[in-house]
């Protein structure tokens, strides 16, 4: 007799999302399947408005990386405007779309370890269910949260002074900005009172660091083998290799580190890759099309991104990403749960970055926009707190938007969540009898690695509590668990 | 006093209200003074464990499945309120509101430039998958809303000082700063 359980929906992950599991009368688990039950259609409804529209409509697909498909979007449009192929903006231009876009960075990945994943390891996969939040957390380690709390404002203070607002500002347009940074601006950032200023927040980053590397010195079976296999690996990385999360070139590296894609310029991204759509998601499924589905699929993320890269051009963070790096001696990472590691090493990389950049004077500059000679395509390409972004638009002789394409981070994701899922669907639920809470959070554990923007994914977002059915091949239902 | 029991949803939303609750910053410690969090997505609660005093909705309904979470937060919650445009008006998402959704999907999973040749077109649709509504509708057009927070999102502050008037069940301030809206 078989079985099929139902998770609905999964919480402390931003979006709407069911994982189903299928199981064989002896427990083993036949199929999983992590579904995306939301769809918006944004490509469809942009077309016929005015590309200028496009960073601020297009960046409400989701609240929580705005700034990434603002930027995207701007990318896209500097080379409808004629202001080179992402890289041809004046100084002021391109350095305060970087510091918006590391101050999001910042407040992100903050977000996702402190708010959403911090609960895991201070209470453990199976704390108590009523505990694990971030409420949890500021009642047993007050300075956690508190640090969890004003490092996130910090990087929205950031965004706030570079493109007007917390959520869904306006700084980028296309072929530059529409302000610059004032003195008073700046300081209020470089030496706003303590806690809020630059030096406190690297500080915070690496005591961050530690608290991670600790918990997994103490915990290292479970945490590198949890959903852990090996897979493909996607990032923009500079031309010469470094980190970079604002422009550069397509790499992916294989399992053991063969490039399979090198020095791709992304606007030519449609060579490269391909989606496959499947009935019971909305959310597609990328592959590199030249290794076909079976072989091309890959990971995006913070775990990619230090996994292509050859090193991270600030001196504390390229310090950590040494000790990373050893830890695989050189080789990809293909750990799941080292996902949490490599982002706190990128929290680091940004208050190093936004640091630096507020020392410098270009942001005082007024040479805010350039313009050039009209295209009628432009493709933007920016690598978000959770993957590689990709924006694609044309536009007619009006102005009109007449084609739009979005791959966004989390649907790269789509197939390795998939695996996670199904790697801790056998690990925690084969053979056994009864499904229990913990259990299910392991599932959850996994997808929350991912820090999956699920309202991103299916251009659509929402909530993910967990619900689970275990289902008789009869398809009577044989037990059933809200996790509450 | 009792401390009020505070639950939140995201339906057709984009997260960024949320966000714009979690930018009260410090403030967030001297909430969880006053209230307890029931259903949110910011916790592991999936289900409501007891009545609630405040329910906050972000979003419009765009699904089948939007419908019976907002119906569900109706029943359980004293006093609902819809937390910027998607939930007030439907927001960006109801732009499709004027497009046919054959259109849009077929956009997104068949003509789409990246998309696989699709030759047995398909497009998602499966038992999983909650049956997606002809338009996005705003959440007063469902089941009665108590109260409406404007913007998008709506300021942290215009959220604070709502919360706290109706936990305390002081007046609410409203200076000019946080009634400027986009
Ligand atoms: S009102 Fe704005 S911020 Fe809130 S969910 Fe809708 S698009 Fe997002």
């Amino acid at each position: 007799m078989s079985k099929k359980i139902t998770i609905e929906p999964v919480t402390r992950v931003e979006g709407h999302g069911k994982v189903t599991i299928f199981m064989d009368d002896k427990n083993n688990v036949t199929q999983s399947r992590l579904h995306i039950v939301e769809f918006r259609g944004f490509e469809r409804f942009v077309q016929g408005r005015p590309y200028w529209e496009a960073p601020v409509l297009v960046q409400r697909l989701c609240g929580i990386c705005p700034v990434s498909h603002h930027l995207a979007a701007a990318k896209a449009l500097d080379v409808i405007v004629g202001a080179g192929n992402g890289d041809g903006l004046t100084p002021v231009g391109e350095k305060m779309r970087r510091l918006m876009h590391y101050g999001q960075f910042f407040q992100s990945h903050v977000l996702h370890f402190f708010h959403l994943s911090s609960p895991d390891f201070l209470f453990g996969i199976d704390g108590d269910p009523l505990q694990r939040n971030i409420i949890g957390v500021a009642k047993a380690n007050k300075d956690l949260a508190v640090q969890g709390v004003m490092m996130r404002k910090f990087g929205q203070e950031i965004i706030r002074l570079t493109a007007g607002k917390k959520i869904h500002g306006t700084g980028a347009i296309p072929g530059g900005i529409n302000k610059n940074l004032t003195i008073a601006e700046r300081d209020e950032l470089l030496k706003g009172p303590d806690p809020l200023n630059a030096d406190k927040m690297v500080e915070w980053s690496q005591a961050a660091l530690e608290f991670f590397k600790n918990y997994h010195k103490a915990n290292r079976p479970q945490v590198d083998g949890f959903a852990a296999f090996p897979s493909n690996h996607l990032s923009l990385v500079r031309k010469d290799g470094a980190l970079d999360i604002y422009h550069g070139v397509l790499r992916a590296v294989d399992a053991e580190g063969n490039r399979i894609l090198d020095d791709v310029d992304y606007h030519e991204y449609d060579k490269y890759i391909e989606e496959e759509v499947r009935t019971w998601s909305y959310m597609k499924f990328p592959y590199l099309k030249h290794l076909g589905k079976e072989n091309g699929w890959y990971r995006v993320g913070p775990l990619a991104r230090l996994n292509t890269c050859d090193f991270i051009p600030t001196p504390l963070a390229q310090k950590e990403f040494e000790e990373f790096k050893a830890y695989t001696n050189g080789k990809p990472n293909n750990m799941t749960l080292h996902y949490h590691w490599a982002r706190l090493i990128e929290i680091l990389h940004s208050a190093e970055v936004i640091r630096d950049l507020l020392n410098d004077p270009d942001l005082q500059s007024d040479d805010l926009v350039v313009k050039g000679k009209k295209q009628y395509e432009g493709v933007g390409v920016i690598e978000a707190p959770r993957g590689t972004l990709f924006h694609h638009y044309k536009i007619d002789e009006n102005d009109l938007i007449t084609m739009a394409n979005l791959i966004v981070s989390t649907t790269h994701n789509n197939e390795p969540m998939n695996r996670a899922v199904n790697f801790t669907a056998n690990e925690y639920m084969g053979g056994q009898q009864n499904i229990t809470e913990p259990m299910m959070n392991a599932v959850e554990v996994a997808i929350r690695a991912y820090d999956p923007c699920l309202s991103c994914a299916t251009h659509a977002l929402g909530q993910m509590p967990l619900e689970m059915t275990l289902i008789g091949s009869d398809e009577q239902i044989l037990d059933y668990k809200i996790k509450d | 006093m009792n401390k009020k029991i505070i639950a939140t949803t995201s339906l057709a939303g984009c997260f960024g209200c949320h966000m714009s609750i979690l930018d009260i910053d410090e403030r967030i410690l001297d909430l969880i003074e006053l209230v307890e969090f029931d259903k949110s997505p910011i916790d592991d609660i999936k289900k409501f464990t007891q009545p609630v005093d405040i329910g906050i909705i972000e979003g419009g309904c765009c699904n089948s499945e939007n419908i019976e979470t907002l119906k569900y937060f109706r029943e359980n919650c004293n006093i609902l309120v819809s937390l910027g445009e998607c939930a007030i008006m439907g927001g960006l998402p109801a732009l499709r509101n004027g497009i046919p959704i054959e259109e849009c999907l077929r956009e997104a999973y068949l003509d789409g430039p990246t998309v696989q040749l699709n030759t047995e077109q398909i497009i998602p649709a499966h038992e999983e998958l909650p049956m997606i509504l002809d338009k996005v509708y705003p959440c007063h057009e469902i089941v009665k809303i108590d109260y409406f927070l404007p913007g998008c999102p709506p300021r942290a502050d215009l959220i604070w000082n709502a919360l706290y008037a109706l936990i305390t069940g002081n007046k609410m301030e409203l200076p000019y700063e946080v009634i400027k809206f986009d």
